[in-house]
């Protein structure tokens, strides 16, 4: 089985580096770019069949270590 | 042995091998090789492994004296620095990569120096870099100068070395082909040190570090191929650099060599599995059997040729102990490394890899390398330039503008904003940071220390290869010296154009001929180079670069000297002869605008008699304050002195009879400005300088310029110049052009 | 004195936090390796050096939060135990829970080596009392992530309660204009509610001699030398 889990920064919490990607997507004259905010992408296989458990696994995951939940938030996908 | 696909023509020269080069590999084998054999001869015989274009010339270089312990043909050059302690250092360029992907390109050749020299032993304590940008405003130029720091310092950092020293430059003939030479120092024990050469027949192969992934797969091809408009679609092939791996192998390869386990080792560099396996199996008149299906790999279905020719990084190859196969074990799963028996050696002197039960090369190990082409390639001399009369080149501006104007071009202009983000304090030994003259950096609890310092003026290179490979010689000897170092030895990077045109191998040819007067003169061998050619963009070579990392020996760290005035009321003096020098200086292309005359030659019995002197100053605490005199000659230095001091400077009109704007900005060798701070240390100094002029060796001159105080530069007939203002001039001009504002 | 220095893989500024605890102490701290389970017997002090633990390609700090010799820590802190988190130290303080708040990537994007000026907090505390409340020390800072970020509440907190320990400023003192790197408050460092962890991001095991930079970080460790827990 294939997850994806995004995270990304909080609303509100300053992202210095989608601020300075937000600046060079501008300058490129990229007109229509409101904001970006910077986030992480980890793509994970599984050796697990039931959605269920694979999202239980994927949520302590993200708990636990890839995301940071005093600044980040983090989305959980089966992708497969 | 299969052979599959055929090898065509268009393959052969896809490799890089030109057809009589083919040729030698069929006599050399008596048939056709595999595709696997051309990749292994590809990478042996390309110009970066096998020095064909330079070698003869190479051979011409002093590399011994009493204190050298290895010099070039290894890993890294070594030194004896006494009490039982020996140096380990090189310098190598990663010139191509960094031009594609700044930031992988700057890390990887961060990492390749460093493996070189802890693969030698030695535990790492100090780099170096020297980079060279295109012009400041070529469009390219920010992007890379950003990536390259930011790469530098990001597998330093992270490795934990600190990086204590460099130069940066910049000119519109680096534009499509920037330098990234990056040195590396490390300490071992004087009689522990470990070489590439294997020795026992039957002994197990190691392979120790990351996996192996398709990553550089022709990288050393690549760096010894011109650049031309399809640089861009090069990507692929850059490899990508892991500090994390880098620090984990540094700490498992050391504690494993106090095991007594490794018989010899190698670090997978440039060609990786193949030139370190050759490698070690030529140097120790063995062969070497290497299984593939045991190589750990990233990527499923890997090849041989892919395996063979792979550049991941952070990987070593050593000669094990078969005694001693588990107590490394226990080291390697310690620091969570990969390993795994891949070979052994054998009594065959033939170089066998095998892949899923398939024999995929097998050829004559010695004659790999050994029978490497070597060529004579023609080569002209740069023709001379003329020796510019300075009374001829009025000065546009006043002094005083010239001078605000030079400290703040983008050659001299402070390079803070680089080195404030490599760490240079960690292991807590940096005892002279970056900008000043050399480094200095403290043997473990000292008293001894090292002076580290890379030079070269390409200008100079350009006008006149051979008295620019002298200089750059002399720079790295002089900036030792005014540290209260001895230099020892030096690593040369040799960087130049496409040695197939013969004014390029000119002026390859005369640069090691210049370096090699003054490594004679100064008693400066070279221990360990790196040759990078074929640096050019749409057929215009780059300025000949042969960068030169300098290492001294300071006795006692507590007594190195540093540029900065340390008080007020000093007397400040100039040591060394004054003539005005123009060609080819600083001052001439920044206000003049004019790149043009013969540099400034540099007489090597003076060099070394004055460097002797200094040294003798210093450490008898005559003077307070030493610099050397470079690029934008004294007034620069006085600038430096004043603004690492806090402390201003009165210069009273000058003795010499010359033009103002050549005394203050003339770029003569040999020169040091000093301040001394009692009448007595004075009349010691001129005792000295009229003693060495008495022996009839050379005529050396001392001069008082003025002395110390205020918060202000004064010049003479100008009006005086805040140190805040020259603070401003020397500060801003780097963040401010990094930041778009310029 | 009793010390013992944790190495994870990736720890570099060790070798540097052993030396000035040896030279501050007289004692040679204990290393203790990243997958030991247990501090040895009569610990008064645990550091977490610099560095770049498991290679801090997540966050920093992340993964050595989780080490297995991270739970002796927290029971070492939790039993009123000195800890001490320098650097990529006080990024896996925060990572694990010991210490509130995060520190984000350096206001302008970029690693930052250099000499810089702090202000001392309170000094009734095992980790400052040779210093004097506001003195103006100097010492060096090296590192990308060092931007101190919490939430308003516990930013009042940790102000209320008197809780940061450094803060940085100028030469001449001035805390907002010599902030290298947008901490909120301009913080450096911190304590727990107990103040016996401290967490702070500059190096004051690299200012402990006069030939390299200057002795202002001495006091630090001459403060952890001179402290008798009551018994």
């Amino acid at each position: 089985m294939k997850a994806r889990v995004t995270v990304t920064l909080k609303n509100g919490v300053l992202d210095p580096q989608g601020k300075a990607i937000e600046g060079a997507l501008k300058s490129f004259g990229l007109d229509g770019v409101d904001s970006v905010r910077q986030g992480k992408v980890f793509d994970i296989e599984l050796s697990l069949t039931d959605k269920a458990e694979a999202e239980a696994l994927l949520k302590a995951a993200a708990e636990k270590l890839l995301a940071n939940t005093v600044v980040e938030n983090y989305r959980i996908e089966i992708l497969s | 042995m299969k052979n599959t696909p055929a090898i065509t023509p268009e393959l052969i020269a896809q490799h890089g091998l030109k057809p009589d080069e083919y040729q030698r590999i069929l006599t050399l084998i008596g048939r056709e090789p595999t595709l696997t054999e051309l990749g292994i001869f590809s990478a042996m015989w390309n110009e970066h492994c096998s020095y064909k274009s330079s070698r003869l010339h190479l051979r011409g270089l002093p590399t011994k004296a009493p204190w050298v312990i290895q010099g070039p043909g290894e890993n890294a050059g070594v030194i004896d620095i006494g009490d039982g302690l020996a140096c380990v250092f090189k310098m190598e360029s990663h010139n191509h990569p960094s031009y594609i992907e700044p930031y992988q390109g700057a890390t990887t050749g961060v990492g390749g120096i460093l493996r070189d020299v802890f693969t030698m032993g030695a535990r790492p304590i100090a780099t170096l870099n020297a980079l060279r940008f295109g012009s400041p405003d070529h469009p390219k130029t920010r992007h890379l100068v950003s990536g390259v720091v930011a790469g530098i310092g990001g597998y330093g950092n992270s490795f934990g070395v600190p990086t204590v020293g460099g130069q940066m430059g910049f000119h519109s003939r680096y534009d499509g082909n920037i330098l990234v030479n990056a040195m590396a120092v490390g300490i071992a024990k004087s009689d522990e040190i470990f070489y590439a050469k294997a020795t026992g027949v039957g002994n197990p192969i190691v392979y120790l570090g990351s996996k192996t992934g398709r990553d550089g797969i022709h990288g050393a091809t690549m760096a010894s191929a011109a650049f031309d408009d399809s640089a861009d679609e090069k990507r692929p092939t850059v490899q990508v650099g892991d500090p994390f791996a880098e620090k984990l192998l540094l700490e498992a390869c050391l504690e494993l060599m106090k095991t007594g386990s490794v018989i010899a080792i190698q670090d997978m560099g440039a060609a990786g599995l193949t030139s370190s396996a050759v490698e070690m199996g030529a140097k120790g008149d063995l062969g070497i059997e290497l299984d593939l299906d045991k190589i750990p790999c990233r990527e499923e279905g890997m090849t041989a040729y892919e395996m063979m020719l792979s550049e991941s990084q952070e990987r070593m190859l050593m000669v094990l102990d078969p005694a001693k196969e588990k107590q490394a074990e226990a080291i390697f799963i310690k620091w969570g490394l990969d390993f795994a028996i891949v070979g052994k050696t054998t009594d065959t002197l033939r170089f066998v890899v095998k892949h899923k039960g398939e024999v995929m090369a097998d050829l004559p190990i010695k004659e790999l390398g050994d029978e490497a082409p070597l060529y004579d390639r023609p080569y002209v001399e740069t023709p001379k330039r003329p020796v510019l009369d300075a009374a001829k080149i009025p000065s546009p501006v006043s002094n005083r503008e010239a001078l605000l104007k030079l400290i703040g071009s983008p050659d001299l202009a402070s390079k803070r904003w680089v080195w404030e983000q490599y760490d240079h304090l960690i292991l807590g030994n940096t005892v002279q940071q970056p900008g000043g003259d050399a480094a200095v950096v403290r043997v473990g609890e000292g008293p001894r220390g090292l002076a580290l310092t890379s030079d070269v003026t390409p200008r100079y290179c350009d006008a006149d290869p051979f008295e620019g490979g002298k200089q750059a010689v002399a720079e790295a000897y002089r900036n030792i010296i005014a540290v209260g170092g001895t230099p020892k030895a030096i690593t040369d990077n040799l960087n130049f154009g496409n040695p197939e045109r013969p004014e390029y191998m000119g002026q390859l040819v005369y640069c090691i001929r210049g370096i090699g007067a003054a490594c004679a003169g100064l008693d400066f061998p070279v221990v360990s180079g790196n040759v990078s050619l074929y640096n050019e963009t749409n057929g215009l070579g780059i300025l000949p670069t042969p960068t030169i990392g300098g290492v001294g020996v300071v006795d006692d760290v507590t007594k190195s000297m540093s540029l900065a005035f340390k008080a007020e009321n000093e007397a400040i003096i100039l040591i060394g002869e004054t003539t005005g020098w123009l060609g080819s200086s600083s001052w001439l292309a920044e206000i003049a605008g004019r790149e043009e005359g013969a540099p400034p030659p540099v007489d090597l019995v003076v060099e070394k008699l004055i460097g002797e002197l200094v040294h003798g100053l210093i450490k008898d605490g005559l003077v307070t304050a030493v610099h050397d005199l470079s690029d934008g000659g004294l007034a620069v230095g006085l600038a430096e002195m004043a603004m690492a001091g806090g402390i201003g400077a009165t210069i009273a009109a000058m003795p010499f009879g010359l033009p103002a704007h050549a005394e203050l900005f003339g770029e003569d060798q040999a020169r040091y400005v000093a301040t001394v701070g009692s009448k007595d240390a004075l009349d010691e100094i001129s005792r000295r300088v009229s003693a060495i002029t008495a022996t009839g060796e050379a005529l050396v001159l001392m001069t008082v310029l003025g002395k110390t105080g205020g918060k202000t530069l004064t010049l003479p007939g100008e009006s005086p110049i805040s140190l805040d203002e020259l603070e401003q001039a020397h500060e801003n001009w780097l963040p401010a052009y990094m930041a778009g504002e310029l | 004195m009793k010390s013992a220095v944790i190495t994870f893989p990736g720890s570099n500024r060790e070798g540097d936090v052993i030396r000035a605890l040896r030279r501050a102490t007289g004692h040679e701290p204990v290393s203790i390796w990243h997958q030991d389970m247990d501090l040895p017997q009569g610990t008064d002090l645990v550091v977490l050096p610099g560095g770049f633990s498991y290679g801090d390609y997540l966050r920093c700090g992340a993964i050595a939060a989780r080490a297995p010799v991270m739970d002796a820590v927290r029971t070492h802190a939790a039993k009123g135990g000195l800890v001490l988190g320098i650097c990529n130290g006080f990024q896996i303080l925060v990572e694990s829970g010991l210490l509130p708040g995060v520190l984000m990537r350096n206001a302008g994007l970029k690693f930052i080596c250099k000499m810089q000026h702090l202000k001392v907090g309170r000094t009734d505390t095992p980790f400052t009392s040779a210093y004097s409340e506001g003195q103006i020390i100097k010492v060096a800072i090296a590192h990308g992530e060092g931007n101190y970020v919490a939430d308003t509440d516990t930013i009042a907190r940790l102000e209320g309660e008197n809780r940061v320990a450094f803060r940085y400023c100028t030469a001449e003192g001035n805390t907002k204009a010599g902030n290298p790197n947008g901490s909120l408050n301009d913080i450096a460092g911190i304590y727990s509610e107990r103040l016996n962890v401290l967490g702070m991001m500059p190096h004051p095991e690299n200012l402990i001699e006069t030939l390299v930079g200057g002795i202002d970080g001495r006091g630090l460790f001459e403060s952890l030398s001179a402290f008798r827990r009551a018994a």
